[in-house]
């Protein structure tokens, strides 16, 4: 049974109105537990709208969304409870701390939830482990944070739900290396640990080959690609025909097969083609 | 969602009216104003509506667009017109349980609700051929007499000016911080009063973090454009007199003796 | 002219209260014309440096020149910031009033420039950054590197001679960033303006006449980015990563190939790569 299916889903804005707009058109697919998936396409390509209707948050103008086999939209309570199973983060979610602490922001979601004081306070704590939050700032305010601290703090919000599904919109936007390592490396940490889906909506091509083991190719409220990311990043001039960039390793790989150099297909990160360009050179003769 | 709102949006145009000096509009709605809460009887309201449909016809803007802005306050026109149906004075034509209708509550609430619409679509008008801008500089050259007390005249007209530039770059911030709390659970439209006050914290201390953020980096990026306040500052777009102008403020002095000529003869 | 447009000697700065100080004895210098790029992890003091190239922040020791006037001397405080215009991060939080044109018209008008030159310098700077055709529009309707190149505009009706840009692709998309990419590279090359660009994306420092690294509030690395990017071990040391292609090069050279490390762009790096596994048949 898939964790996530969706069927003819399709979301019309401001319909009737001279604004009107479709901005996902008859979307059907299925996710299976414990996939990590990659969505990417241009901005307005209908990711943003896609991933808001995983959790709930928008209603179909038509189609159904399954979670673990149950219509969301059953009833209220189902809706409600989606929620908390499939969490988002949304993209620069460190402008949504509100609390007077940071304990206290994480504890948020779980409140709602309407667990015990007991169970708020476990969860804030693995979530601060999960997120790499120093258990020396749980008291502060998170005013008081620094850009990248605070993003760990808003991420921790969301895993202290404990969702089967994880949901991640531009996670590493506005960071430096640094940052960005460290947040990629939070989120593979937490998918082992707790065996959940994870789903990376992203404009960096670089990180989404890295860890994606599938990738959604939005374009104009449509899926235009589905498979793996060697499928994918092998129709490397298609995805450019549709405004996208590709990872730096398949421009380089591109870039060496029209000099004439026999590199085998569908390359997206640097180290396997440093991988490949070696294995070659030792194909030809060693001196 | 929040974004289709149209009220008080400006749209650019080459018309009569769009090219007025902004002063002379503002001068105009006033005057209107006052008119219409002289009107006093259906020859009167006849009058301002004719005005209105002339002044709309001027500044291409169609009926069904100028309608549609009235559209949000479809709700108050209908509760001030149901509210003066029931509390005219006099004979009552229809009468049940405490509530009766009245000739002159019909009369009231037919003039309150014709009121209440010219006016909004009057304003309509205004905002509609003016932008924000031109707004905020007509109001400050109109007080800027008001210098000589030291009132400041320039500062304000500069905080109305972007804050109408933010307005919908805030209810887009909103949108996204109601959407991300409601993700962690978070309902802004059940329970009790005092409950969707509570529920209305985590909207609102994000929104005013980013406020304060927002006005601290704009307030650097003004004075890395040279910003020093009004001293010395000249306008692109200077707003000066034509005769187009003089002509309408002759046109909104000649409204209101009408319509004060017809109140006096008891129309 | 060979003076350098911006002379920064000895400056320190410490921020409120702070107990580190955010920039320690910098000096240098940067050259009219030139494009340099300044990378640094955050917290390395690059910001800070660019703020004090227009007064933003004055050095509590030492002083920055821009033209030879010292950036302390309130005096001269809007010369100053007219030839070295800034351009930040976040495209929304520059935009000042609500149609295209009327923003990029406030710097003139702060200026105290005559009605019919500003309309006519507004002109040229959207047509410079290529937004001419939405000079109408409400900014809140375009996408970020739209907005970015609005903001520009606004810079660029004051007629700087320097642009400082502080992370302006940060907030964008990869269209966006390509869109403000491009239009410096433009200004850059038809109007020889002086470009100082801070960021964290190698890949936007390749084509800088010069490559500064900041660290701790000093300068760690300075040069031309071929320089600069072959100190792979230092600059991973500094928290920073280097260009795909540099870490792909420095990679093969482990594995015994020899290959310089100083072919940045994918074509160099493919260049190379080619002609050293052909020689090899």
């Amino acid at each position: 049974m898939p964790i996530i299916k969706v069927e003819n889903l399709t979301h019309v804005y401001s319909q009737g109105t001279p604004f009107e707009k479709v901005a996902i058109d008859k979307i059907s697919l299925e996710i299976d537990r414990g996939e990590i998936v990659g969505i990417i396409g241009r901005t307005g390509s209908g990711k943003s709208t896609f991933i808001q209707h995983l959790n709930g948050l928008l209603k179909p103008t038509s189609g159904k969304v399954f979670f673990d086999g149950a219509d969301i939209h059953a009833s209220k309570e189902a809706a409600r409870d989606v929620r908390y199973r499939v969490g988002l983060v949304f993209q620069y979610p460190e402008y949504q701390l509100f609390e007077e602490t940071v304990s206290r922001d994480i504890a948020f979601g779980p409140k709602n939830m309407g667990l015990t004081e007991a169970e708020i306070k476990e969860r804030v704590l693995e979530a601060a482990g999960f997120a790499d939050v120093p258990e020396s700032i749980l008291e502060s305010s998170p005013l008081e944070l620094s850009g990248g601290q605070k993003r760990r703090v808003a991420i921790a919000g969301v895993i202290a739900m404990m969702p089967q599904v994880l949901i991640l919109d531009e996670p590493t936007a506005g960071l430096d290396p640094v940052g960005r390592e460290s947040i990629l490396q939070k989120i593979m940490d937490y998918r082992r640990e707790t065996e959940g889906t994870i789903l990376l909506v992203s404009h960096s091509m670089d990180d989404v080959a890295r860890l994606a083991t599938r990738l959604l190719v939005f374009d104009g409220g449509r899926i235009a690609m589905d498979g793996t990311p060697a499928e994918i990043f092998d129709r490397a001039e298609e995805l450019k025909a549709m405004g996208l960039t590709v990872p730096a390793a398949t421009e380089i790989a591109l870039a060496l097969r029209r000099r004439g150099i026999d590199i085998p297909e569908s390359i997206y990160t640097i180290n396997y083609l440093r991988k490949q360009l070696v294995s070659l050179r030792k194909g030809d003769g060693a001196c | 969602m929040l974004k289709d709102i149209t009220l008080g949006q400006y749209f650019p145009g080459t018309s009569v009216i769009h090219r007025l000096d902004p002063r002379t509009k503002l001068i105009g709605l006033v005057c209107y104003i006052v008119a219409l809460f002289l009107a006093k009887s259906y020859v009167s309201y006849a009058l301002m509506a004719l005005v209105l449909i002339s002044l709309s016809a001027l500044a291409h803007i169609r009926p069904k667009t100028l309608l549609s802005g009235l559209k949000p306050l479809m709700f108050i026109v209908a509760f001030t017109g149901i509210i003066n149906l029931f509390y005219g004075s006099g004979e009552p034509l229809v009468q049940f349980w405490i509530f009766k209708i009245t000739a002159n509550g019909i009369r009231t609430a037919v003039f309150m609700v014709l009121r209440i619409m010219l006016l909004v679509c009057g304003t309509f008008l205004l905002t509609y051929t003016t932008s924000p801008l031109q707004l905020t500089d007509g109001l400050e050259k109109l007080f800027a007499p008001l210098k000589v007390i030291r009132f400041p005249v320039h500062e304000l007209a500069m905080m109305m000016s972007i804050a109408l530039r933010f307005i919908p770059t805030l209810i887009e911030e909103t949108d996204k911080i109601m959407s991300a709390q409601k993700a962690r659970g978070a309902s802004f439209d059940t329970g009790k009063l005092k409950e969707r006050a509570r529920a209305l914290v985590p909207l609102l201390v994000p929104l005013f973090v980013s406020a304060f953020r927002r006005a601290d980096e704009l307030a650097t990026a003004m004075e890395c454009r040279c910003y020093h306040a009004g001293e010395g500052r000249t306008r692109m777009k200077e707003l000066r007199f034509a005769a187009g102008d003089i002509a309408a403020l002759i046109l909104c002095a000649a409204a209101i003796a009408a319509v004060s000529v017809l109140r006096h003869y008891g129309l | 002219m060979d003076e350098p447009i911006i002379r920064i000697e000895h400056v320190s700065y410490t921020y409120g209260e702070a107990t580190e100080p955010a920039l320690r004895d910098v000096t240098l210098s940067i050259a009219r014309g030139s494009f340099t790029a300044v990378l640094g992890h955050n917290g390395s003091g690059k910001s800070t440096l660019a703020k004090c190239l227009n007064a933003i922040l004055v050095p509590a020791e030492g002083r920055v020149l821009v033209n030879g006037m010292d950036t302390a001397d309130e005096e001269k405080l809007l010369d100053v910031r007219r030839t070295v215009g800034m351009v930040f991060q976040n495209p929304d939080n520059q935009i000042v009033a609500s149609v295209v044109e009327d923003d990029v018209a406030f710097a003139p008008e702060n200026l105290g420039v005559p009605p019919k030159e500003i309309r006519r310098r507004v002109d040229d700077a959207l047509k410079a950054v290529g937004m001419y055709e939405f000079r109408l529009h409400a900014p809140h309707l375009l996408s970020g590197g739209q907005k970015q190149r609005v903001a520009i505009a606004g810079v660029l009706a004051m007629q700087p001679e320097c642009i400082v840009l502080d992370e302006p692709t940060a907030m964008l998309d990869p269209i966006g960033r390509r869109e403000v990419l491009a239009t410096v590279e433009d200004l850059r090359r038809e109007k020889g303006m002086t470009v100082v660009l801070i960021t964290h994306h190698m890949s936007e420092c390749i084509d800088a006449d010069r490559v500064i690294v900041m660290s701790g509030g000093s300068v760690a690395l300075d040069g031309s980015p071929k320089e600069v990017f072959s100190q792979v071990e230092k600059l991973r040391a500094e928290g920073l990563t280097v260009p795909e292609t540099t870490e792909l090069i420095y990679g093969l050279r482990e594995n015994g190939f020899d290959l310089p490390l100083d072919a940045l762009s994918v074509d160099e790096c493919a260049d190379v790569i080619a002609d050293r596994l052909k020689r090899k048949e």
